[in-house]
């Protein structure tokens, strides 16, 4: 109810600020759950293939990761940034990049290198130069090789305990390259067991309708633009579209590519991260198409089966250079010559 | 022709369906002398002085100046330092009324606009007081005096009305078209053009359907519908999108053939003119939830904000904000004893509990206020260069391009302040500049 006051003391306690007055209502919070509730598709399908287990480690990643925010604030003498939400999802993200039956330890390693060297050392949200789950998935890639490799090979829902061990279709094919077997000697899944996520790989890189319907929703909520991951897909695809048209025996159809290992995860809730990737509209396309070109070369001619981890991180280190070289021309500004930054007024 | 950026912010015009309803005569007003852009004028009555409505208070000190006008008749009680809307108290007058509310003697009709001299209508224009009433308060007379070489082709007029809330220059549209029309005709003669376009949003098609029906059949006036997105009203935007014309950074309409106009001074204009009326008055739209009764009233230029808010029923026990102005560029007040001014458009009040605190988190990047920005700025860019004090490098982040339309702010999920961020910024990209030309 409205009550009308004329004390003039009471109303002269007036709020002073500069304009402007109103907000459109979004947080950082309200983005974080967003893209967190983008990953629930993806995630459950995860679950539902890998079982216990998956969710051992996700719980254990998501827990990790939010303990390690929660201490670094609190070492740095900063206000609590747990309930942004931020470090959880680092949380679901890492999870999706580790193998579902990662001991304990892996995991709780991976947390702490992700919120501590990947975030809080530089100042925590909005400091960090490189996507933090992706920093610590590379960290444990490189440093415990063997546990990092180690893929459940799922045989359906509820079995996660007794499930066998195995390759991921793109590290099969790593493999019978280097053996010099063509790749008709390889048993690879079907474009639709790839779709619904029937194969090996870590939680995140079965699945890829859930987690692509995840990313629409981001695309439709305005969280994420379609430059990164139309350019991050549309790049890949040609370059290995060429590819197996040159040498279909030695090289991948391009849908397989598509459809397998971290690229989707990577192209719509990783390469996205807002943090480490570029600002502008024409800066995410650059940064999309550099993650797509990369990701090509490491997977057609790499030493790793899967480059969609290293093409983000290395395109994050040029994130300030993209920025810088893409800026609008301002309104009223002289027309310019492509790529020159425009100087002081 | 659409601009690049923007946003739509909810639009909450309350008031758009209530007619103009004129205040109530009061026992005091408060006329500050300086209520526009330029040097106040030379105040040229005495304490104890009988005035009469309409009789000049200040006499132009030079020539971007305008004088003010007494708001009633009455005696000069005081002249003395008064509360301020800028902030700081400035040498008002105060009047008491004698209820009479007599016109002054000389106040008469100065003739018909179509037949004077351009110089005899600028000379009127500016003994009216009249400013640029959207709130830049930029005298008139002064914007219709373009330098000789800025030959102007063109005459936009801004009815835009892109900040939510507002309803005055709707309302204008509407019922007082004639006047508008009219305003716009006596503009183009002092100008010199024969070019005259009208933009209104297209959420007020009935404020241009009215101007339309009524304008002169001799007036050559082209009425434009623009989309409803804010900063439509935005000078440089709204060149853009009714001509396609960019102001070049850094400089203005009249670098580009244009002078821009406010529906509300046109008609101002023309009842200066024709009816010898001097800015005594305008209309405001006193508006937002914490206000009892939201209303277009007639205010008389140095009303009180308190007699203004009583006069709407009051406010509410939980009034947070009054904002002079609509909630994306207003300027906020801190006292309910200041008076309205020429440029007052709206009185605005906020709940408490609807006041956004911009606490500024760390900026995460995410783009949306590269998205909104009109000008093609990189306010997230701009804003870490401020907190850390890196007032050189500002310069090439073309910070002084920023109009201060607030819709990167608006849309900043870390809330940062980067409106308030930026006016600091520009100010000490000035002095770095001062310095570097000191040593050059």
């Amino acid at each position: 109810m409205n009550t009308p006051v004329k004390d003039t003391v009471s109303v002269q306690n007036l709020i002073v600020s500069a304009s402007p007055h109103v907000h459109a209502g979004q947080d950082v919070r309200a983005v974080m759950r967003d893209v967190l509730l983008a990953l629930v598709p993806g995630v459950l399908v995860g679950l539902w293939f890998f079982g216990l287990p998956a969710l051992v480690v996700l719980l254990l990643s998501v827990g990790g990761c939010v303990a390690c925010e929660w201490a670094a604030c609190r070492l740095l003498g900063r206000r609590s940034t747990v309930g942004d939400l931020s470090a959880a999802l680092t949380g679901v993200l890492l999870a999706m990049n580790l193998p579902s039956g990662s001991p304990w330890w892996l995991v709780l390693v991976g947390a702490v290198v992700a919120i501590g060297l990947g975030k809080a050392i530089y100042g925590g949200l909005g400091m960090n130069p490189f996507n933090p789950a992706l920093v610590a998935r590379v960290f444990l890639l490189i440093s415990f090789p063997v546990q990092m490799t180690r893929w459940v090979v799922p045989r359906g829902p509820g079995t996660g305990f007794d499930a066998a061990t195995g390759a991921t279709p793109l590290g099969a094919v790593k493999e019978a390259i280097s053996l010099g077997r063509p790749l008709t000697a390889v048993d690879l899944p079907g474009a639709g067991d790839l779709l619904l996520g029937d194969m090996g790989g870590s939680l995140g890189e079965v699945g890829a309708a859930a987690l692509m319907l995840g990313g629409f929703y981001l695309l439709w909520r305005g969280i994420i633009r379609w430059q990164i991951p139309v350019g991050f897909i549309a790049s890949l695809v040609v370059v290995t579209g060429i590819a197996h048209a040159a040498a279909p025996d030695r090289y991948l159809h391009p849908l397989i590519h598509v459809l397998s290992g971290g690229l989707i995860l990577g192209a719509f809730f990783m390469a996205t991260d807002m943090v480490t990737s570029p600002v502008t509209r024409r800066g995410m396309l650059v940064f999309g198409v550099g993650c797509g070109l990369l990701t090509a070369v490491i997977r057609l001619w790499g030493g790793y089966p899967e480059g969609v981890s290293f093409a983000i991180l290395l395109m994050n280190a040029v994130t300030p250079l993209i920025d810088r070289y893409t800026r609008p021309r301002v309104f009223g500004a002289p027309r310019r010559v492509l790529f020159s930054v425009r100087r002081g007024s | 022709m659409k601009f690049k950026g923007g946003i739509h912010p909810s639009y909450l015009k309350l008031t758009a369906g209530l007619p103009i309803e004129a205040m109530p005569l009061l026992e005091r007003y408060l006329v500050p002398i300086g209520q526009h852009i330029g040097a106040p004028g030379d105040v040229v009555v005495e304490k104890g002085q009988a005035v009469k409505r309409g009789e000049p208070l200040t006499r132009p000190a030079g020539f971007v100046s305008v004088p003010v006008h007494a708001p009633t008749s009455g005696t000069v009680k005081k002249i003395a330092d008064f509360p301020h809307p800028l902030g700081r108290p400035q040498l008002s007058i105060e009047l008491e009324a004698d209820g009479l509310d007599a016109w002054w003697e000389s106040a008469a009709p100065v003739g018909d606009w179509r037949t004077l001299a351009p110089a005899a209508l600028r000379d009127a224009i500016r003994d009216a007081g009249i400013v640029g009433l959207g709130g830049a308060t930029f005298p008139t007379h002064v914007k219709l005096s373009p330098p000789e070489d800025k030959p102007i082709d063109l005459l936009v007029v801004n009815g835009a009305e892109c900040e939510p809330y507002l309803t005055s220059d709707h309302r204008i549209m509407l019922e007082q078209a004639v006047d508008v029309c009219e305003g716009v005709g006596l503009m183009m003669r002092v100008l010199g053009v024969g070019r005259a376009m009208v933009g209104v949003e297209d959420n007020k098609p009935d404020a241009l359907e009215a101007l339309r029906r009524a304008c002169p059949p001799d007036l050559p006036l082209e009425f434009r519908l623009l989309e409803t997105k804010y900063p439509q009203g935005s000078e440089k935007h709204l060149i853009y999108a009714l001509c396609k014309r960019e102001v070049p950074a850094g400089g203005l309409p009249m670098d580009v053939g244009v002078v821009v106009q406010n529906v509300g001074t046109a008609a101002a204009c023309v009842q200066a003119v024709r009816d010898g009326r001097p800015m005594t008055e305008r209309v405001v739209t006193v508006t937002g939830s914490a206000v009892m009764e939201p209303r277009n009233l007639m205010v008389r230029i140095g009303t009180t904000l308190q007699d203004v808010l009583d006069h709407c029923g009051g406010v509410t026990g939980d009034l947070g904000k009054v904002i002079y102005g609509g909630p994306m560029m207003g300027m906020v007040q801190f006292d309910l004893e200041c008076p309205v001014l020429k440029g007052t458009s709206g009185i605005l009040c906020l709940k408490e509990s609807e006041v956004t605190q911009f606490e500024g988190r760390a900026c995460i990047r995410c783009g949306n206020c590269v998205d909104a920005c009109p000008m093609l700025l990189v306010p997230s860019r701009m804003g870490v260069l401020v907190e850390r004090s890196r007032w050189e490098d500002l310069g090439e982040a073309c910070v002084t391009d920023c109009i201060e339309c607030g819709s990167c702010a608006y849309v900043c999920p870390s809330r940062r302040p980067l409106v308030q961020y930026f006016k600091r910024g520009k100010l000490e990209w000035r002095a770095v500049q001062r310095r570097q030309d000191s040593h050059a």
